[in-house]
């Protein structure tokens, strides 16, 4: 797909994604929830391409929840366009740091590996008073340009998080296409191969975890401005393993269908915990489990399947 | 003027099984060597060491001169040593196209200019024109890991020449690829190769007596006779332990190995 | 002086408990290749069937020391019924598929389980401490222990030595550490490496409830007790290095005294501390401590 293509749907979803937020104001909150998850996962995409399933991004997640949460409460900065940034960037830095560990390591070490980290901070959270402990601690009405942005206003507060969810898919789409995006790829297929093109694989990964470190961070930072709320819940364990759900649903190989998997979800979620709250995860668990056995690449994989065999008939066609 | 290819007195063991006993063997610049010796004679562990993927317990490399013993195998790739392998080292569900558009972009893909966007435009035709090069145009999109083997042998190879080495080091370059080809493909990489420096590892003493300007018989680790393709394929040690014949003189142009 | 003790005698307790729950999880690895995510959910289920099999019990007045007896064979069997249908129903399926599409399997297993369990024996907790406290309680110095404690210790350690003899020294334990060697050349040599992979998933799942169930008369069984224990089965085997018993053993006593010195004596850093030494662990050893070494690629 080219670029010119790529952004225009991107603006048509956003469009649309505004619309629907403005003539549907009730589940505002629920897309918007789903878009905080949606960053996180696109960050984590971009690693399992390279063939790397982390299960510890919660830990970047709750490092830009509990930022935003912190320069909220602790030094009053509640304005959307210092916060999130500067959350992410945080918990960008963080990744950097931990990627010189995490980069030589693959498959389920790896996906050990981060899980521990992430264990390790909601250890230290739960027993830390200063942060709420288990309860964790409330955060105080974010503004946009100084505006309010929720209660009546709350649209403002929505099409921040859209435009953003826009940005971030456009920079990480333009990231495949550049040397080390497409690299990516590459290392899952054969690393050793990698290797002998003149590339360092381990450098390449670390790239990708700061990256993945520094959108999860965005999307924790943006879930704590909306729900106005953190917990170390959002360190533990399964969080991460809600995220790579949604990206192995969604299908690893594009970038725009695992979000379209988080919006989905989130919107199931919330009708399946009003009407079987017991049954959400069996759901969720069998029809992951379904797709994986039958269709190992997620929808992402039916459109490139789709493609294949177009292609491959056209080639008929001409023989 | 030093030889472009230096080994000096390497030695390698793993375990009781000597892969490489005091090997001294300077690769003079644009010859063609075929590698030749039986299964585990150290062939392979010999491009290995070159390439940097094992280190040798002892002894030096140089390349140009330089020492390049332990560094790795992408810094000695970057210096201009390239290599295929055995077994093709492909990205196998990825098209043609796209395994030769990564390993033209991978030349960049190390400093800031990797987080630069590509011009694929750019990336498509130079990896048409090395599609070309190698007659693989017809195989553009389809998934590399598809492919008869005698096609992978000859991406593999293509993925090699992309970044325009100074030195390729082939490893058996015609083995999985049927008889009746085998001519075909060496024909078409010999051609895509002109003016390098190549080392090939074979066991088809046809191809090695037909493109090889020198030979080197590899046996238990150290190296049996080295010289003109005459000279050491009609070497009593080297028909008796490699090729298999013991007795009797070599049929011009007849198969040698067994 | 009693502190000491106390942190000895905690430390290995802990131990025990870690090493019977984890030893499931190294064993269907180092066997099948697959990290069981689902493995606390197995626990977990051992919990609640053994919790309910002695409430049945007891309340039907018979002698409560058989309610050991209960509550031994209702892990097993939960653990054996759990164990056929997953592996016969779905992992029979799946077999050599790569790992990390395995690991996604496995949590959608656990998905699955956490919310049979609650659609089964509901949210509420069950409590059946009868067992705990009949068996009275001894003591060490000024400290005392439910002797009920003793039997997790003694499971613990009869199931390592068990397995280590079977591995060890059986002509079948030899079968089978050929096929954790490599299952392909195994299976061309004519063993039923289908069979062995069901036969050690089922173990491994009987293991994982049976712990379950020992634990359940000491806490009160809730919905979520195994994803609590998940992690810390991962960090047993991972520090111990996958597939190794022994390893496991180790894995199970450096968590279990590293925990108990941080409860007794630094309680802030209980939970990090456990993943603060698997963490240390991998760094020094990426593949833990008693991986087995890999063979060459190329």
């Amino acid at each position: 797909m080219t670029e010119h293509r790529f952004l225009v749907l991107i603006a048509v979803c956003a469009v649309a994604l505004l619309a629907g937020g403005w003539l549907l104001p009730s589940w505002s909150f629920v897309i918007n929830v789903a878009i905080a998850k949606a960053i996180a996962v696109l960050g984590l995409v971009l690693l399992m391409r390279a063939g790397l399933v982390s299960f510890g991004q919660a830990l970047f997640y709750c490092i830009g929840g509990y930022t935003a949460g912190v320069l909220a409460t602790n030094y009053k900065i509640s304005e959307a366009l210092i916060v999130v940034p500067l959350a992410g960037f945080l918990a960008g830095v963080v990744g950097f740091l931990l990627g010189f560990l995490m980069r030589r390591y693959r498959d389920i070490f790896f996906a050990m590996l981060s899980l521990a980290f992430s264990m390790i901070l909601f250890g230290v959270l739960v027993k830390s008073a200063d942060f709420g402990g288990t309860d964790g601690f409330n955060i105080t009405a974010p503004t946009l340009f100084g505006m309010r942005i929720t209660g009546q206003a709350r649209f403002f507060g929505y099409a921040f998080a859209v435009v953003l969810l826009a940005l971030s898919v456009i920079a990480a789409w333009r990231f495949t296409r550049t040397p080390i995006g497409m690299i990516a790829d590459a290392i899952r297929e054969n690393e050793i191969r990698v290797e002998y093109l003149g590339v360092s694989a381990t450098r390449s990964i670390h790239v990708l975890y700061t990256l993945a470190a520094l959108l999860a961070g965005i999307g924790g930072a943006l879930n704590a401005l909306t729900v106005g709320h953190v917990d170390p819940e959002m360190a533990f364990w399964t969080t991460s393993g809600e995220f790579v759900v949604i990206a192995v649903l969604g299908g690893a190989a594009s970038l725009v269908t695992p979000i379209a998997a988080a919006l989905i979800l989130e919107v199931i979620r919330t009708f399946a915990y009003q009407y079987a709250p017991n049954a959400w995860q069996l759901v969720l668990g069998v029809v992951t489990l379904a797709l994986i056995v039958f269709l190992p690449t997620g929808f992402a994989g039916l459109l490139r399947r789709r493609r294949e065999v177009s292609n491959r008939s056209a080639a008929d066609a001409v023989n | 003027m030093a030889a472009i290819i230096q080994s000096i007195s390497l030695n390698k063991s793993f375990g009781a099984v000597v892969a490489a006993s005091n090997i001294s063997i300077d690769i003079e610049e644009g010859t063609i060597t075929g590698l030749i010796g039986t299964n585990g004679a150290g062939k392979t562990t010999f491009v290995n060491m070159i390439t940097g993927y094992l280190k040798p317990d002892t002894g030096t490399i140089r390349f140009r001169g330089e020492d390049i013993t332990s560094l790795p195998p992408r810094a000695i790739t970057r210096m201009g040593v390239a290599r295929s392998f055995q077994i093709p080292q492909l990205f196998n569900s990825l098209t043609v196209r796209e395994n030769l558009a990564v390993s033209i972009v991978a030349r960049v893909a190390n400093g800031l200019e990797g987080l630069r966007a590509a011009d694929h435009d750019t990336l498509d035709s130079q990896a048409a024109e090395v599609l070309a090069r190698f007659g693989l145009s017809d195989f553009g999109e389809s998934t590399a890991g598809t492919l008869p083997e005698g096609i992978r042998k000859l991406l593999d190879m293509a993925v090699a020449m992309v970044a325009q080495p100074i030195v390729l080091l082939l490893d058996e370059p015609t083995s999985g690829v049927a008889s009746e080809e085998k001519f075909a493909v060496m024909d078409r990489v010999m051609a895509a190769t002109r003016g390098l420096t190549t080392l090939f590892v074979e066991h088809d003493m046809d191809i090695v007596r037909r493109y090889a300007t020198r030979v080197i018989a590899f046996y238990a680790g150290t190296v049996l006779s080295d010289g003109p393709p005459g000279t050491v394929l009609n070497d009593a040690r080297v028909r008796e332990l490699i090729i298999g014949e013991s007795h009797g003189p070599a049929a011009a142009g007849g198969r040698a190995d067994a | 002086m009693s502190g000491f003790l106390g942190f000895l005698i905690d430390g290995a307790m802990y131990a025990a408990w870690l090493f019977l729950i984890a030893v499931g999880l190294t064993l269907i690895f180092g066997v099948m290749g697959i990290l069981n995510m689902a493995h606390g959910s197995f626990y977990a289920f051992g919990a609640y069937t053994a919790a309910m099999a002695v409430g049945v019990w007891l309340g039907t007045g018979r002698a409560p020391l058989v309610s050991y007896l209960v509550l031994i064979v209702a892990g097993i069997v939960a653990g054996v019924v759990l164990g056929a249908l997953v592996d016969r129903g779905l992992l029979r399926f799946l077999r050599g598929r790569e790992p990390t599409a395995l690991l996604l399997v496995t949590y959608a297993l656990f998905l699955i389980l956490e919310d049979v369990i609650k659609l089964i024996w509901g949210v509420d907790p069950y409590v059946v401490s009868e067992p705990y406290a009949l068996l009275g309680s001894f003591s060490i110095g000024p400290l005392s222990y439910p002797n009920y404690t003793l039997i997790i210790v003694l499971a613990a350690v009869l199931s390592g030595l068990a397995l280590t003899w079977f591995l060890q020294f059986t002509r079948k334990g030899k079968m089978l550490r050929a096929v954790i060697h490599d299952a392909e050349m195994s299976q061309s040599v004519g063993i039923d490496v289908d069979r062995w992979f069901f036969i050690t998933f089922v173990t491994g799942t009987v293991l994982a409830c049976l712990a379950g169930a020992l634990v359940a008369p000491t806490i009160s069984v809730v919905p979520g007790m195994g994803v609590e224990v998940i992690v810390l089965m991962f960090a047993v085997v991972v520090i111990g290095g996958l597939g190794s018993i022994p390893g496991a053993a180790v894995g199970a006593l450096l968590v279990g005294f590293v925990r108990s010195a941080a409860v007794h004596y630094w309680p802030e850093a209980e939970l990090f501390s456990i993943y603060g030494v698997m963490a240390l662990i991998l760094v020094v050893r990426p593949k833990g401590l008693f991986a087995a070494p890999e063979p060459r690629k190329i």
